[in-house]
């Protein structure tokens, strides 16, 4: 794991192991260190989420991809510390993830990409088989499962999926690579009562105000930088000014 | 198979967002019981506005708490008559409501007045242009109503709504700086302007530099405590940000559930059935008459609901779409010409620039409220000479900022990768300093875009989907570039640091994979013969006289504004020409 830290913000990530599992092979843990000073982010210190519905397999290969989509830096949190890998095994448990907002019905046409998605995947069996998928490429062509390929190898097939490039069977390289990071974003910017942006930190980093929802004193401020750190719906507001 | 049948009743309204709201006050009040069937559920400002739940992107923007999912009900989608058409099986370029107060209950709150000319539109392209101007396959024509017969029912609808607003002229005098273009008003605004957010007013000013005629959008999001001709109550805006797409906490955004329902409430003679999907609409052996409707229950129950009336006021294509499954009228053939139902199905034609100002000035886009901003209309609807230009119709370019949320609008400039470092940082330094201008422009009205029964796909209530017949032609292409040139030069007035412009190619496709607008019109269209409309001047359908269709589905052709006001005043007029005219003497009031 290579060490990050980043400056200017109450969290300092000295080292991040973030993809270790435990002995049963089911629970990764991601190892923040906070300064002593502050209590109750020391209560976070042991962040531990045990995957519902990803196998650990599933989730060392979500997380280490995720990783590389939202990077952590000296800019802001990365997708690991943002707790985006735990957003979407939550959503796979809502009906977004069964699908059931989706028209499933067959049968399938060949039509213009303009038409939009035409497949009869839930979001579900997207992951549930693209997943293995490209872990079984990977393996062939490296000898290494995804989540051991370091980083620029990672940016490398990622970049191929992008562009389709990359052939998987039965989840196109371009439908897991447009799922994940639709999700990654989503769980990187949501409210974080759905499990992702942690401590608000992604808006804090950009300066999106949350849940505050009343500026009638500032509407007409033009040009002022607006001055309050963001609020959750949940309630959890930060202190200090972002 | 039907298992029971309700009592019979005066009116029966399919569809309770505006339109049925609107419908169900105007003949309660004349008198009429009145049985509204709405296909989704209860929704109110309480529990779906509740804050702070319902200031929550991902449950209501990403995930669409509160819009008609496919898995429900769907349309299908192909370009031309040739291809085989596919489902629209995810939302994304366009997002139909459901539940009470349909659209009307998450829509942005622009509350317009169509453009005089607009309503006569082929007549007035005719007259200034001549005959040979408008292209052969472009089947726009005129509505059958003035500005002037439609002008009391939108002085009405703005009083019902609480829109803010500057007016230009009211009764032949100028009484302020609003848009000199448009036509003169009985009454002013009730309410006065919403104040401008810091883009609206770098908008102005360079659009006013640049020799155009900047206002403020007419906006029904209350810029004071307000209480409406019902006694329903409205609290003075906050710009949270959170109009489209989500029902507002704080009873500042007119909607069904706010501006009419509280009123129809009380009322003995109304009842609002939800959770009832109207399945067809019946009519006797002659089949001049309609009977009433058959409607399915959520627990599955096919119920019958007779009455004298009869009122289609659901989502634009779902009127269109409950004539065809009802086999009302002829269907419209675009190899003939002949029919008329889905006849002229249009959309909005829009493009979009967008500014970056870099790190030192602070637009925050976060603030806003969906019907507040600036426009200007110079390239909207006749107020330019097309003569040398070779297009028919225009747009309005403003900033409406609508407040951005991160997961939807984390704007970034063009050639920024999707992902990686990169990506973090031109959000992080973008997020704050972007300013979005639009044009939000007319689709006219082409011979081979239209509505039809799909022959392959079906619903859960085994029902064939809708098929959308749809791409865009060369006049939407000539008139959105034109457009948007004129909008990139107030753009770069402004002095950003870049500017991304998104327009249109010749040739290109209609797009289903990104939002573009939920403004579908046409397919039940009003006009002056039974031969080119399904309606009358009173939105009263041609062969079956107390059968009455209403919404953006009687718009002929595209209008360069956004529907919900034109909408809202043919919903006024139809109900006292109703009241006023069809109760004394049920039958058509338009010899054909």
């Amino acid at each position: 794991m290579s060490d990050k830290s980043r400056s200017g913000g109450s969290l300092v990530c000295g080292r991040r192991a973030m993809l270790q599992g435990t002995a049963l092979g089911l629970v990764t843990t991601a190892f923040f260190h906070f300064p002593a000073a502050s209590v109750s982010e020391a209560a976070d210190a042991e962040y531990v989420y045990r995957p519902v519905f990803f196998s650990s397999d599933e989730w060392r290969t979500l997380s280490s991809f995720v990783d590389r989509l939202i990077p952590a830096d000296a800019e802001g949190p990365g997708a690991i510390e943002a707790h985006v890998p735990e957003f979407i095994d939550r959503q796979m448990n809502t009906p977004y993830g069964h699908g059931s907002e989706w028209y499933l019905r067959p049968p399938l046409m060949k039509t213009s990409a303009t038409l939009g998605y035409q497949l009869l995947f839930t979001p579900r069996d997207i992951y549930k088989q693209g997943l293995p998928a490209l872990n079984g490429a990977i393996m062939q062509r490296y000898g290494r499962l995804f989540h051991q390929l370091d980083a620029s190898e990672r940016d490398q097939v990622i970049g191929q999926m992008e562009k389709g490039t990359l052939t998987l069977s039965p989840i196109s390289s371009k439908l897991l690579f447009g799922q994940i990071l639709k999700n990654c974003k989503e769980g990187y910017f949501a409210d974080p009562i759905h499990g992702g942006n942690y401590k608000m930190e992604a808006w804090k980093m950009i300066g999106f105000p949350g849940a505050r929802a009343d500026f009638t004193d500032w509407v007409d401020r033009y040009g002022a930088r607006y001055p309050l750190p963001p609020v959750s719906v949940g309630g959890h507001a930060v202190q200090g000014g972002v | 198979m039907v298992s029971r049948s309700e009592k019979h009743t005066d009116v029966v309204i399919v569809g309770f967002g505006w339109v049925g709201a609107i419908m169900a006050r105007e003949l309660t009040q004349a008198g009429l019981n009145v049985v509204a069937l709405e296909r989704g559920p209860r929704r109110d400002t309480w529990p779906q506005g509740a804050y702070p739940s319902s200031i929550d992107e991902l449950t209501h923007n990403t995930r669409h708490a509160l819009f008609l999912q496919p898995s429900q009900s769907t349309v299908t989608v192909r370009h031309r008559e040739s291809d085989v058409a596919a489902p629209y099986r995810q939302l994304a370029a366009f997002l139909p409501g459901t539940g009470v107060g349909g659209a009307g209950l998450h829509w942005s709150g622009c509350h317009w007045r169509i453009s005089p000319a607009e309503l006569r539109l082929r007549s007035h392209y005719e007259e200034r242009y001549g005959k040979d101007f408008i292209p052969q396959d472009m089947t726009i024509q005129d509505w059958g109503v003035s500005y002037e017969e439609l002008e009391p029912h939108f002085a009405f609808a703005e009083s019902v709504f609480g829109t803010s607003g500057q007016a230009y002229k009211v009764n032949g005098k100028i009484v302020g700086d609003g848009n000199p273009f448009d036509a003169d008003r009985s009454t002013p605004f009730p309410l006065p302007a919403m104040k401008n957010t810091y883009s609206a007013e770098l908008y102005s000013k360079a659009a006013a530099e640049c020799g155009y005629h900047p206002f403020r959008i007419p906006s029904a999001n209350a810029s004071q405590a307000y209480t409406n001709p019902y006694g329903c109550q409205m609290g003075a805006c906050t710009f949270c940000g959170f109009c489209s797409g989500y029902a507002c906490y704080n009873y500042s955004k007119a909607s069904p559930n706010v501006n009419i329902f509280p009123a129809l409430e009380r009322e003995s003679r109304f009842e609002l059935r939800a959770e009832c999907d109207v399945l067809k609409v019946e009519t006797d052996s002659s089949g001049k008459k309609a009977t009433g409707v058959i409607y399915r229950t959520s627990k599955g129950e096919e119920v019958r609901q007779t009455a004298d009336i009869v009122i289609l006021a659901s989502f634009a294509y779902n009127n269109p779409y409950l004539l065809l499954l009802s086999r009302i009228g002829q269907p419209y053939d675009p190899k003939t010409g002949e029919g008329t139902v889905g006849r002229n199905f249009v959309y909005q034609n829009e493009s979009g620039v967008t500014l970056f100002f870099g790190q030192d000035k602070f637009t925050n886009p976060f603030i806003g409220a969906g019907g507040n901003g600036v426009a200007i209309d110079d390239f909207n609807a006749d107020n330019f000479d097309h003569g040398p230009l070779g297009f028919v119709g225009g747009a309005p370019i403003w900033v409406n900022q609508a407040g951005s949320k991160p997961i939807s609008s984390a704007t970034v400039p063009k050639g920024t990768p999707q992902w990686g470092a990169h990506w973090k940082k031109a959000v992080k330094d973008n997020f704050q300093h972007t300013i979005s201008i639009h044009a939000h422009g007319t689709n006219m009205a082409f011979r081979d875009c239209y509505l039809s029964l799909d022959p392959t796909y079906s619903d859960t209530a085994g029902r064939p989907l809708l098929r959308i017949t749809f791409n865009w032609h060369d006049n939407d292409v000539k008139m959105i570039r034109y457009v948007t040139d004129r909008m990139a030069d107030i753009g770069r007035a402004m002095k950003p640091e870049s500017m991304s412009i998104e327009t249109k190619e010749f040739g290109e496709e209609f797009d289903l994979r990104h939002y573009q607008t939920t403004h579908i019109a046409g397919g039940a269209i009003m006009g002056t013969s039974p031969k080119d409309s399904v309606v009358n001047r009173y939105l009263q359908h041609w062969e079956v006289p107390n059968l009455f269709v209403i919404g953006s589905s009687a718009f002929p052709q595209g209008i360069g504004y956004n529907p919900t006001g034109t909408v809202a005043a043919l919903a006024y007029w139809s109900a006292k020409a109703i009241r006023e005219r069809y109760l004394k003497s049920p039958g058509p009031m338009v010899q054909a």
